[in-house]
């Protein structure tokens, strides 16, 4: 955006937003809401703290579980449905099921089955993640040429190998996309894992911060998660730009 | 040589053998026969092209030679082999191109040895060799998309070539280039027939190309196909490249083509 016949940087609208923040805060209209700088106090002074580190690492443990297990298993269901038309009759409706699905009343079942563990954590954030990598790989894979799928095989490719040197890579853009919005919903996976499940990680501070009424704190564990979400999210962006170029060309 | 009974009064001169006979093929799809009892020999070490309207199934013979498709009756065969699939003694060049975007030049041109497992110095080597032969030098390092339509059917056809199949397939190779490339790479292609010593099969709905660049023209007649007749043309095949559109039975043998389909086309 320009202003003024000044570039400025992307997001700058946030510099904005954190003075009305402020403004707000110091106004001392509510006190669920405190100063914007009083926060980033609070993030300073909690980052490193052994409470703070070990809710980094639970949380960090079942969001990368989850996202892992989602990608390993989302993409290959993915791609076997979109090549696969029994398959995807099968399938596909339980993905568009549970893609709509009011997750979070599913918790409960999860917790009767697997346990109040990471394990049920685990599950929560993979079912909030994984249908729209396989939706959106299927959807990468049925658009793949037919032609390219020919020249795979009057090449003589085998199955395995026209699935990792072709069908995967002809996907990609869809499946990137696919993994970010998964990413993003798995972010939310995590958290409501976490405050129904058993109390751990970033809910747990969560839960704790709100109950005591800590405001800043509260905020700056929130600005924490959503500075993450929003990293990997945009890192995500930034992989699905370098093989942009050649999405609209397959 | 059993092929139709008009073609005999060209067959002046000593026709090779067989490199790919097609016999009795036919292929429905659900209601529509696409092919009837299709017969046609091709000479070995020559250029056959497939010409016929829209809708005549040409497509869908070659790509029952190539083993893409299957034929509900008859038999193809290869060097005396019999097609059961896609097989390394054939390559084929699709109409659009069907590269890999996201590889180079170089890997596309390679692909196909690639899947067969030769090792990378080596097919890069086989690879360069073709793509100097096709005209790329200087692009190997290039990407798909940042080369023209008529470059990019030249990554093609170098990955055919690279895989030294006895039997290139052409699937409308020229059909999505443009005007100006299309007509050197007609010229490049006698050139290429000369040297390479394959058979080629040319999938084309342009009379004036088939003519131009062939040693045999089945001309095709559609609902269900058949073959129509097998033009050899006789006189100009030995003259160079920018004589041949001059030559009187290059002009006769294009009206006549066009007198036979002229009725078929809507």
């Amino acid at each position: 955006m320009t202003v003024f016949g000044l570039r400025l940087p992307g997001m700058s609208s946030l510099i904005l937003w954190a003075l009305l923040w402020e403004v707000v805060g110091r106004s001392g209209l509510t006190f669920f809401i405190p100063p914007i700088s009083e926060v980033f106090l609070t993030l300073f002074g909690i980052i490193g703290t052994p409470a703070f580190t070990k809710a980094l690492t639970e949380t960090g443990y079942a969001f990368i579980g989850g996202v892992a297990a989602s990608i390993v298993i989302g993409i290959p269901v993915g791609i076997l449905i979109g090549k696969n038309r029994l398959l995807d009759e099968m399938i596909l409706p339980w993905v568009n099921i549970f893609l709509s699905a009011p997750l979070t009343a599913l918790v409960p079942v999860l917790m009767v089955l697997f346990g109040f563990g990471m394990t049920s954590i685990v599950i929560t954030t993979t079912l909030f993640a994984i249908w729209i990598i396989i939706l959106n790989t299927r959807a990468g894979v049925m658009q793949i040429n037919r032609s390219m799928v020919e020249m795979a095989r009057s090449f003589g490719a085998k199955p395995l190998e026209a699935f990792f040197k072709i069908y995967f890579w002809a996907a990609l853009p869809e499946i990137l996309g696919g993994v970010r919005i998964g990413v993003i919903r798995a972010v939310k996976g995590v958290i409501i894992g976490q405050l129904l499940i058993s109390i751990v990680g970033f809910g747990a501070l969560f839960e704790l911060y709100s109950s005591n009424f800590l405001m800043s704190h509260f905020w700056a564990v929130l600005i924490v998660l959503f500075g993450m979400a929003f990293s990997i999210s945009e890192f995500l962006a930034y992989l699905e730009r370098r093989v942009a170029y050649y999405a609209a060309k397959r | 040589m059993h092929q139709t009974n008009r073609s005999f009064d060209h067959l002046q001169e000593i026709v090779p053998p067989s490199a790919v006979s097609v016999r009795n093929v036919s292929k429905r799809y659900n209601d529509v026969e696409a092919l009837r009892d299709l017969s046609l020999e091709f000479p070995r070490g020559q250029l056959t092209s497939l010409l016929g309207p829209s809708g005549c199934g040409k497509t869908t013979l070659l790509k029952i030679i190539a083993g893409l498709i299957k034929a509900n009756s008859g038999d193809v065969e290869v060097n005396g082999v019999k097609v059961e699939g896609p097989g390394p003694d054939r390559a084929f060049v699709f109409q659009d191109f069907a590269l890999l975007p996201w590889a180079n030049v170089l890997r596309n041109v390679a692909f196909g040895l690639e899947l067969r497992g030769v090792a990378k110095s080596e097919r890069e080597a086989i690879a360069e060799k073709y793509i100097r032969n096709v005209g790329l030098t200087g692009f190997e390092r290039s990407y798909p998309h940042e080369l023209s339509g008529g470059m990019r059917q030249r990554v093609g056809l170098a990955r055919a070539l690279a895989v030294d199949a006895q039997v290139l397939l052409l699937d409308e190779p020229f059909s999505a280039v443009d005007e100006q490339n299309r007509r050197k790479f007609q010229e490049d292609m006698l050139a290429l027939v000369q040297n390479e010593k394959k058979t080629f099969i040319f999938v084309t709905h342009s009379i004036e190309e088939a003519v131009y660049v062939s040693d045999q023209i089945a001309v095709l007649l559609p609902r269900p196909s058949r073959v129509s007749e097998v033009i050899r043309p006789t006189s100009f095949r030995n003259k160079d490249a920018v004589n041949i559109r001059r030559d009187p039975e290059y002009l006769d043998i294009i009206d006549r083509i066009w007198a036979s389909l002229r009725n078929y086309v809507e």
